[in-house]
């Protein structure tokens, strides 16, 4: 296994290719995991780019899941989970002893197949990550909230009932709650794990529509079991199949013309 | 160059391998009854057959009902399945394919319209030599595509594509002679427009063949090549060419 500070030189890189392309946020390098003896993920080398939504697609165990949880460090809570290789955040590798995890998990915010609120009030919801940050002058909090609610597009919904419980609110509402709250401590990077299974179409329209305007301000990793989701929300998407990066590249031209038999075998529904 | 045959009968859903079986092979019927019009207009022009002209005009009517439906099984089947890559593209290709064959046939019609004038004001020779040769030539475009289809043969599509500039050719040098035979002999004029309407629908149908074969081209590889040069296309056939050998070695890992 590699050393996690060492660098691995980025030669067989996958770079996903485009005339305005926009710079690398974030780079992994050669990126491999297991848990105990069972290998999950295999050499995955790509590049992905910033203020653009990348699509993590591929078969019920092909360890998608588990490379979006690497790049908050979430992966490593499991004992037995070993990781080498490198993932660079602007530059700096986030695996490396000085970082700060916490500090990581502010600027790589996560949202989950469930919506997940606490049992607070809708404004106590947003404000968690706030008060643990210590931001608790009241007019800064108020703004930010009113803020982070409508760039999740539930200030409209919610703004007269900030102080009723959040589990009040329908799945969609409190999955938008759930994004509002990560993106409250502005993040840099989200990632989204199936942000959209456990909802209807129409609240799933929503959020597909949220991470179009979310773009604009984070760079997006999504995971999804809806290839249709993923072609409309996705700027890039990255096809794994077994623990291996199959194919990256721009998602019109993986969803028109992919250029590996796998992808092609997957996305038209042949696989298995 | 091939694909396997069965390509489009590997999904897991086997409504979905049905659902493109058929609108593949109803395009194919469609393309049968269409070359078998081509074949009749131009006989029956040559041989002045007003019956057969007669009969292959009743055909267009079918193949104008085939093209609504074909494009109806494929509106279904994007709004049912959402398809992508080859099975998107296959689907794109056929209704765009539908509706240059439906154009053939109208060209065939038109061909016939003019066999029946022509019986009825009086029939010339003249320029049935050049019908002969250009409708051989269409007829084998037409026929080639549908095989190229069938089989999924870009090669043989770009054959296709390449006649067609035999044909424009052709018919061009078909004009000059006819142009030059009515200025000669004024009297012939009547007759001899009706020929030069019949060799435009033929030019014309060779259009629709070239179109064919990109449209074929397209579902293939994945490259739009409408309105791209000969060599353009060769390139995109030879690409695909090569990009299908080196997949097939990279699927052994």
């Amino acid at each position: 296994m590699t050393p996690l500070d060492k660098q691995i030189p980025v030669a067989q890189t996958i770079t996903a290719t485009g005339p305005d392309l926009p710079a690398t946020r974030l780079k992994v390098c050669d990126l491999s995991l297991s848990y105990g003896d069972s290998r999950v993920l295999s050499n995955i080398t790509l590049e992905l780019p910033g203020n653009r939504v990348t699509a993590f697609i591929g078969p019920s165990g092909c360890g998608k899941s588990t490379l979006l949880r690497c790049f908050n460090r979430m992966s490593e809570l499991a004992p037995d989970c070993n990781i080498s290789g490198t993932i660079l955040l602007d530059n700096d590798d986030i695996y490396a002893r000085s970082v700060n995890v916490a500090e990581l998990r502010r600027r790589v915010g996560m949202v989950f197949q469930k919506p997940n609120p606490f049992p607070a009030s809708v404004y106590e919801n947003v404000n968690f990550g706030l008060k643990i940050q210590g931001i608790r002058k009241k007019r800064v909090v108020d703004e930010t909230i009113e803020w982070a609610l409508r760039a999740a597009a539930l200030w409209d919904e919610v703004k007269d009932r900030l102080h009723e419980s959040a589990l009040g609110l329908s799945g969609g509402q409190q999955q938008r709650l759930v994004i509002a709250r990560t993106i409250a401590v502005r993040p840099e990077v989200l990632l989204l794990d199936e942000p959209a299974s456990a909802l209807d179409p129409i609240s799933t329209l929503k959020i597909e529509e949220l991470i179009h305007e979310l773009k604009r301000e984070f760079t997006i990793l999504i995971v999804t079991h809806n290839m249709q989701q993923a072609a409309r929300v996705s700027d890039y998407t990255a096809f794994l199949h077994q623990g291996r990066l199959i194919e990256f590249g721009e998602t019109e031209k993986l969803f028109t013309r992919p250029s590996r038999r796998q992808t092609e075998d997957y996305i038209t529904g042949r696989y298995g | 160059m091939e694909l396997e045959k069965d390509n489009y009968s590997t999904h897991i859903s086997q409504q979905f391998n049905e659902e493109l079986e058929t609108i593949r092979t109803q395009m194919l019927t469609m393309g049968g009854m269409v070359e078998q019009q081509v074949t009749d207009a131009i006989e029956a022009l040559l041989s002045a057959d007003v019956d057969r002209a007669e009969a292959s005009r009743k055909v267009d009517q079918q193949t104008n009902a085939m093209e609504v439906m074909i494009d109806d099984l494929c509106t279904t089947t994007i709004a049912r399945r959402q398809p992508a890559a080859s099975d998107l593209r296959l689907i794109v290709s056929i209704s765009r394919s539908v509706s240059d064959l439906e154009r053939i046939g109208d060209e065939a019609s038109r061909i016939c319209a003019q066999t029946i004038e022509q019986a009825q004001s009086g029939a010339t020779q003249r320029g049935h030599q050049e019908v002969r040769h250009i409708g051989k030539l269409v007829r084998d475009m037409v026929r080639s595509v549908l095989t190229a289809f069938a089989r999924n043969d870009i090669e043989m599509a770009y054959h296709v594509a390449k006649q067609d500039k035999e044909v424009d050719r052709e018919y061009r040098t078909a004009m000059r002679a006819l142009v030059t035979y009515m200025m000669e002999d004024p009297r012939a004029i009547s007759s001899v427009l009706s020929v030069i309407w019949a060799l435009r629908s033929l030019e014309r149908i060779g259009d629709h063949a070239r179109n064919l074969a990109e449209h074929l081209i397209y579902q293939v590889s994945g490259t739009d090549v409408r309105h791209h040069s000969l060599k353009q296309i060769r390139r995109t056939v030879e690409e695909e060419t090569n990009a299908l050998l080196s997949d097939d070695g990279s699927t052994e890992e």
